[in-house]
């Protein structure tokens, strides 16, 4: 049973992190029906700046954790959010409208670009940064809760609920919806399609980078490879909660890492991923839009 | 992350309002300087500030001046495309720019028998050593791979991001049955193929119902998973170590050693290493006509048309009584039984392999020729993967820029680098790949190109 | 009546709690142009995409029975196999042709399993037999033909995308017709047409009844059309059955005129301009 809570608070806190990476996904291909495969990478690149960030503000003699902390959070958000800008911008938007695979295409090859960047910026080696956060709480018996975890878990719901507010009642979010209907009648009610679009991978790329930080974090360690992996089963959550719903990406999200772990506890640690992938073919074979996805009737 | 060259297109035409309508060096040193402050966002921590390991922990290493030369270098190259070659307010923004044209009827005549003369000639050429012949092989081999992944994704329109697991398949088969039952290299490859053929269809079968990018995600799950049974399965594949000790193919028997009985005794020839390269050459070129003879024809016999035809709208295929779920898994396997025959060859050649040749990235690789190449265009298939093969490798050798940079610059880790931007650019530059236009398998009178504006892009 | 190619008996279909056709029953004659018409919404499409089984009725039986006097239950059978041996061939109500094949190509797809059985499932094709190139010409004879037919072989070698809105249409119908149906279903075929496509499309249908012994199912909102072309009408409103005879009957109906002023001006108008037209002489 301890051990049981304890996998269900690991599951929890990893679920986590894959479920903001996966909001990034899910709005992207909610708005333009792409995956944008460089997102797992924009999470690496987020965890890097973080990293740095982290390094950087210790270096500069300051002491205080939560404004530390604080400091990273919005440093790290603000320019991972400049590379989802600038990603967009420069591979994404002059394909718009254009042949299905050329994005994915590009997407691919931004991949590639950034983990070499990365690699060659700051070394292969891989990062690590010691715990920063000390503590944490005794459940039952054994089990625990750190510091850290509480922290993941409180600003992930804190950030998706922001993001539902902003999705639901904003100009912005309406824009959204609007475009992900139908761009060419909301570009013609005056919606500012390409500043939405925009706005959308910046608001996926600031999600992506807390994911990072959180990472970070946690895990204390980072190398350029983690974004493949992570992207793949964040996108995995995304399809897995049915894609283009928000609230569906954080269910997947935690599903995902509820299963990561569990399998690794009970059965065998190499076959997490095989596990996490495999129940993904499984809901989509016979689920295939997903848990909280729209179920869509073929037309005729 | 570029600095300069495609950096940016005309910014939208919203984000200038004509009011008052500035000076154009303005406007231009405005604009560039707007860019300038992105890179520095962008440059700033991740190329300023290097992480190095101490023995307290990490530290920062700062390195501004190379955050200072990207900002100069973006500056410089934003403002000049700016002020010297957008000179007109042309309009930008979300409009498709329209199809490639297509190409010129005379060079694609003349390109494809002198690619084939080249391809033929290639080990005789005085100026080829080891070295071009194993690039060669390699060409030829992603050649054949993205020739096989085309009848999935070019002709059926169903986008595979797992064809590596086929490659995997293949190689995995040649090898285990070279190994456990002896059998030589012409035994062994067809039944390897058959082999990755099934492989196709099973794994076709759960998601015929899905489609588009579930369909990717799917076949990329399923790359996945047998790349991890593969590195887990110790006793059946040997795990991480993989299988080595391949038995090397012969020469219809004759093996390509020194001495009695081997290929270069038997034909009176100085014994030499290369051999048994030019005959591995030799093999794969055949294999790779082989796919392109069988693939062409494929296309004009019913189950091709019927492929294309179910790219183009598989619905009107269902009511003219076309059996979908069939004709899918015949892509699946004819475009799994090559990626077997490419597995094949590379377990032998290798006389190693192991899951690390088959990660993800492979197979992100031959997609990505194959819709350079232009979905459904053999020759742009084949000049593709020319391009992108060839050049990973010539990238290898920039050591020119040693000159440039200094003795301590390593050109080779800037290899991925440039090759990532060249996929960038190239598919900004040609969204529907080089060949774009669609040739038709059958004529009443004439032969017309379809433009590839009309070719559908699949919906599995 | 005795010799019905189609059976439609109780035809239900519901979308979770929207009934789009309840209790439908009807009969198609052998030979004959039957038109399903009603106001928009009133569920014909779906009909349609029962018979061809794009959908699976939630109850009743559609029955279809071939010349020799094979009997099939289409609510049983796949779609592809309710074309490849029903012999029923459709077309749809937005065009759905192989846009970036060729004119040709596009009939030599509808004749597929013909094809598909001569290149002995593509192993004989592959080695290149001579009864699959003897069939092969054939097919594109066949082709040849319905292009005569539908006026488009001068089009033969163009892609199919690019032939004007009528053209297309045409070209759907000589499609079905190369799968050699013996019951052909046209989704409003004349829908979009300007006045002189829909003339072309009337004679191409005109000669298809007179010459080919195909069994027409029509869903049109053209009146003119339909009054001058159809043999039975069956009148749809809400998913349910409301008239059923000649256009003579149909046209004196009091119920499908309500149903028909119970909708938009332009369609009450085409009835009262029909039923006038039909009137007068």
């Amino acid at each position: 049973m301890e051990y049981f809570l304890q996998q269900l608070v690991n599951g929890v806190t990893l679920g986590s992190i894959y479920g903001l990476i996966a909001i990034g996904y899910t709005m992207v291909y909610g708005i333009l029906g792409m995956i944008n495969f460089a997102h797992g990478d924009v999470y690496m690149v987020g965890a890097f700046i973080a990293l740095i960030a982290f390094l950087g503000l210790l270096a500069f003699g300051l002491t205080a954790l939560p404004l530390i902390l604080l400091l990273v959070l919005f440093a790290t958000m603000l320019l991972t959010s400049v590379w989802g800008w600038t990603i967009e911008r420069l591979a994404y938007r002059p394909l718009r409208g254009s042949f299905r695979l050329a994005p994915l295409i590009t997407a691919i090859g931004v991949s590639i670009v950034l983990q070499n960047f990365v690699q060659l910026s700051q070394e292969a080696r891989v990062k690590a940064l010691p715990p920063q956060i000390h503590g944490g709480l005794a459940l039952l018996g054994q089990t625990r809760i750190s510091f850290t975890q509480i922290l993941v878990i409180l600003a992930t719901v804190s950030l998706l609920a922001g993001f539902t507010y902003l999705i639901a009642r904003t100009p912005l979010g309406r824009a959204q919806r609007a475009c992900s209907q139908d761009m060419k009648m909301a570009a013609l009610l005056g919606v500012d399609v390409d500043r939405t679009i925009a706005l959308t991978f910046v608001m996926g790329a600031a999600l992506a980078a807390v994911a990072g930080l959180m990472h970070l974090l946690l895990y204390g360690v980072i190398d350029h490879y983690i974004g493949f992996v992570a992207g793949v089963k964040a996108f995995t959550a995304a399809v897995l909660g049915g894609i283009g719903s928000l609230p569906g990406a954080m269910l997947g999200g935690l599903l995902i890492g509820l299963i990561e772990t569990f399998w690794a506890g009970y059965f065998s640690a190499e076959y997490k991923d095989v596990a996490a992938f495999s129940v993904l073919i499984i809901v989509l074979i016979f689920m295939p839009s997903g848990l909280l996805g729209r179920q869509e009737i073929e037309k005729v | 992350m570029s600095a300069g060259g495609d950096a940016a297109r005309p910014a939208p035409t919203q984000a200038a309002p004509p009011r008052v309508a500035p000076s154009r060096l303005g406007h231009a040193l405005r604009d560039a300087l707007l860019m300038a402050l992105v890179a520095l966002a962008l440059f700033g921590p991740l190329l300023g500030l290097k992480t190095v390991p101490l023995t307290t922990g990490l530290a920062l290493e700062s390195r501004w001046h190379l955050v200072a030369a990207a900002v100069a270098i973006v500056f410089a190259g934003r403002f000049l495309l700016r002020y010297l070659v957008w000179r007109a307010d042309r309009p930008a923004g979300t409009a498709a720019r329209p199809a490639a044209s297509a190409p010129r009827g005379w060079f694609v005549k003349a390109l494809t028998p002198a690619l084939l003369l080249t391809a033929l000639a290639w080990p005789l050429l005085p100026t080829t050593d080891r070295y071009l012949l194993d690039i060669g092989i390699l060409i030829l081999t992603y050649t054949m791979l993205a020739w096989g992944l085309n009848v999935v994704v070019g002709l059926a329109g169903l986008l595979d991001l797992g064809y590596v697991a086929f490659y995997a398949v293949g190689a995995y088969s040649y090898a285990l049955l070279a190994q456990h039952f002896g059998w030589s290299f012409w035994i062994c490859l067809p039944l390897a193929g058959i082999l990755t053929a099934f492989a196709g269809i099973l794994l076709g079968f759960p998601v015929l119902r899905l489609r588009g990018d579930y369909l990717a995600i799917v076949t990329l799950a399923f790359g996945e998973i047998i790349r991890l049974i593969l590195i887990n399965w110790y006793e059946f594949t040997g795990g991480p170590n993989g299988i080595s000790g391949i038995p090397r193919p012969s020469f219809f028997g004759l093996p390509f050693t020194a001495g009695e009985g081997g290929f270069a005794a038997a034909f009176g020839l100085e014994h030499s290493p290369l051999h048994r390269i030019v005959f591995l050459y030799y093999v794969v070129l055949a294999l790779a006509l082989v796919t392109l003879a069988f693939t062409v024809r494929l296309r004009r016999l019913p189950v091709g048309m019927a492929w294309e035809a179910l790219r183009e709208d598989e619905i009107a295929c269902r009511s003219l009584g076309i059996n979908t779920r069939n004709t899918k898994l015949t892509a699946f396997a004819i475009g799994a039984m090559f990626g077997g025959f490419a597995g094949s060859f590379f377990a032998t050649r290798q006389g190693f392999i192991s899951p690390e040749s088959f990660v993800f990235m492979e197979s992100a690789l031959i997609l990505a020729i194959v819709v350079l190449g232009g979905l459904g265009s053999q020759i742009g298939i084949a000049i593709a993967a020319l391009v992108m093969i060839g050049g990973i490798e010539l990238l290898r050798n920039l050591a020119w820029l040693k000159a440039v940079f200094g003795p301590d610059f390593d050109p080779s880790l800037y290899r991925m680098l440039l090759f990532g931007l060249a996929m960038v650019t190239i598919m900004v530059w040609k969204p529907r790949g080089l060949v774009s236009a669609r040739m038709p398998s059958i004529q009443l009178a004439q032969r017309k190109a379809v433009g590839a504006h009309l070719v559908g892009q699949g919906r599995g | 009546m005795n010799d019905a190619i189609l059976t439609v008996e109780h035809l239900t279909m519901r979308f979770g709690g929207v009934v789009a056709v309840s209790d439908l029953s009807f009969q198609a004659r052998r030979g004959a142009i039957t038109a399903i018409i009603g106001p928009n919404g009133a569920g014909k499409t779906t009909v349609f995409n029962c018979i061809t089984g794009f959908y699976r009725p939630t109850e009743g039986m559609v029955r279809l029975r071939l010349r020799s006097g094979e009997t099939f239950l289409l609510e049983r059978l796949p779609d592809h196999e309710i074309a490849r041996i029903a012999k029923v061939a459709r077309t749809f109500q937005s065009v759905r042709l192989f846009a970036g094949m060729t004119v040709l190509e596009n009939l030599m797809v509808a004749q597929h399993n013909a094809l598909m059985r001569a290149s002995l499932w593509t192993v004989g094709g592959v080695l290149g037999l001579p009864g699959f190139r003897a069939a092969r010409d054939a097919a594109v004879e066949r082709a040849r033909y319905w292009l005569d037919k539908a006026g488009l072989l001068e089009r033969a070698d163009d892609p199919a995308g690019d032939l004007p809105y009528g053209a297309q249409r045409r070209l759907e119908v000589a499609r079905a017709m190369c799968a050699e149906p013996q019951l052909l279903c046209l989704d409003e075929p004349a829908a979009g047409l300007n006045p002189r496509e829909s003339a072309d499309l009337t004679a191409l249908l005109d000669q298809i009844r007179a010459q080919h012994a195909v069994s027409i199912l029509l869903i049109e909102h053209d009146m003119s059309v339909v009054m001058e072309i159809s043999d039975a009408i069956v009148v749809l409103d809400y998913g349910e059955k409301i008239a059923d005879g000649t256009p003579a009957q149909v046209r004196d109906d009091p119920r499908v005129i309500a149903a028909y002023l119970g909708v938009a001006d332009e369609e009450v108008e085409a009835v009262e301009h029909a039923l006038q037209a039909g009137a007068a002489p």
